[in-house]
């Protein structure tokens, strides 16, 4: 079976522009999240978020440009193009044809409804401008990433909630070791930060008006991040052959679904998903050092989010670290999971564990090693990125350093 | 400003020309004006002038909505602007 590697990262969200800023921050455990900057936030009870700070889109694309790039694609592309500037890839012939996109998100082109229901409903427009569709669709992102970059093989958009850069990911590992494509640009984007996006998780009840928490017994909820992670998944070989720099191996992945409940998670779920991607990569428990946690900072997911690593893990549980980066960058929804891999590639290239930070008292439910606060030095060797999403489907990336 | 130059100015913006260049014998293909530039370009139109523009983008040639120059163009929203008054 062919063997898939990572040979470039970008990303831009709450934490940085770009992947040594956003590790950076990790490393200090320093806090993304403050007061939402957007239209009508004096109507939200949740008032704070994990934004992207600082970004001026006109500093980075054209009017043309802007008219058919919702933010979330926006993100998507100059988080790939740091992406494919570090592999060192561009795309012609025969290699053009063998490589994709397959990205998450699960609002796409959201804050583009929001401006458009305003215009048609609260405005009383009749007319809306003629790319709207374009703009907003799920798969812009990846459709643009592909025009922009010539990419001719198979590319499609994953939208599986707060799992889709997952499930992105292992679908882009599935066809690369399958021998489908030789690279695949993967990832997710999210960009849900408009008043109709918060609106609807308030509506939900499982949001924190302060702070994300996760595994703290203070925790009280979660906290809406945006942005994006994108990566080169490569075959192996085909690294090796032209020099590139590999960050690390995607040594394994595996999806479950707890079929039971539309919001409550499964520990179940969530461990057959754990187990099948330490299988998936040939990894004895043993062998991993740290888990990039879902860690929502919600009571649910939080206590059965460490059960089921406690399940699967046995005595070892108490060995391995878990950290949620979501305290820090908050939670990218259909994003996520792409963010979140970058702390699992730090941990296995830099030997720096991400923390947990806003942890306050320790909760009995959640008895793991959280590295709480204050990063950590360690020697990891394999890794593990959890992410279970609503509806029940979860996916897990298990990494090897190389 | 005269419909003439409004319109001008929209194709002109559209094409990312000076208003100069679109003269109006000019076929907007001459202006490298693609189907999508065309549709943005009817939608302004129909901003500045708050009219509704017949055109379907199956079939531009045979919606009543004649864009085969900026001359027959101005002259077309010229023609609508007056119907709606």
């Amino acid at each position: 079976m062919r063997r898939v590697v990572i040979t470039g990262a970008g990303t831009i969200n709450a934490l940085g522009h770009d992947v040594p800023t956003t590790l950076e921050a990790m490393r200090e455990g320093r806090c993304g999240i403050g007061p939402l900057d957007i239209r009508d936030v004096d109507r939200l009870a949740v008032k704070i978020g994990g934004q992207v700070t600082g970004y001026d889109e006109h500093a980075h694309f054209n009017r043309q440009q802007i008219s058919l790039y919702d933010r979330f694609t926006q993100f998507t592309l100059l988080a790939a193009e740091q992406a494919l500037g570090q592999a060192g890839l561009t795309f012609s012939g025969a290699l053009a044809d063998r490589s994709g996109v397959v990205l998450g998100t699960s609002g796409g082109g959201l804050n583009t409804q929001d401006e458009n229901y305003r215009a048609v409903y609260e405005e009383g427009k009749n007319r809306v401008h003629p790319f709207i569709v374009p703009k907003l669709m799920n798969n812009a992102a990846a459709s643009h990433v592909s025009m922009q970059h010539n990419l001719r093989g198979p590319s499609f958009t994953v939208a599986t909630a707060c799992a889709s850069s997952n499930h992105a990911m292992g679908q882009a590992f599935a066809m690369i070791r399958g021998g489908m494509a030789d690279v695949m640009v993967t990832g997710g984007s999210e960009s849900m930060l408009c008043f109709g996006g918060v609106k609807a998780w308030e509506g939900l009840r499982v949001m924190s008006k302060d702070a994300c928490r996760p595994f703290s017994a203070t925790r009280n909820g979660m906290v809406q991040g945006e942005g994006a992670g994108v990566f080169i998944f490569e075959e192996y070989e085909h690294a090796r052959a032209r020099g590139a720099d590999i960050l690390a191996e995607v040594a394994g992945f595996a999806m479950s679904s707890d079929a039971s409940d539309i919001v409550t998670p499964s520990k179940q779920g969530a461990g057959r998903a754990i187990a099948g991607a330490l299988k998936d990569a040939k990894l004895d428990r043993t062998d991993v050092g740290y888990i990039n946690a879902h860690g929502t900072g919600t009571a649910a997911n939080d206590k059965t989010e460490c059960a089921a690593v406690a399940d699967v893990f046995g005595a070892h549980a108490d060995e391995l670290m878990i950290s949620s980066t979501k305290s820090m960058h908050g939670h990218l929804i259909g994003g996520t999971g792409a963010v979140e891999l970058l702390a699992c590639i730090m941990a296995l290239r830099d030997g720096v564990v991400a923390p947990t930070i806003g942890y306050e008292e320790a909760d009995p439910e959640c008895a793991l090693d959280v590295v709480p606060n204050v990063a950590r030095e360690a020697k990891v060797t394999a890794v593990l990125s959890n992410a279970f999403a609503f509806g029940g489907l979860n996916a897990v990336i298990a990494l090897k350093a190389i | 400003m005269s419909i003439a130059s409004q319109v001008t100015e929209i194709i002109a913006e559209q094409a990312l020309l000076d208003a100069s260049d679109v003269t109006p014998d000019k076929s907007l293909e001459d202006l490298g004006i693609d189907s999508l530039g065309l549709v943005e370009s009817i939608f302004a139109i129909e901003e500045a002038f708050d009219i509704s523009v017949p055109f379907n983008a199956n079939n531009p040639t045979e919606s009543e909505f004649d864009i085969s120059s900026v001359r027959a163009i101005i002259t077309a929203v010229e023609q609508l602007v007056k119907d709606q008054s």
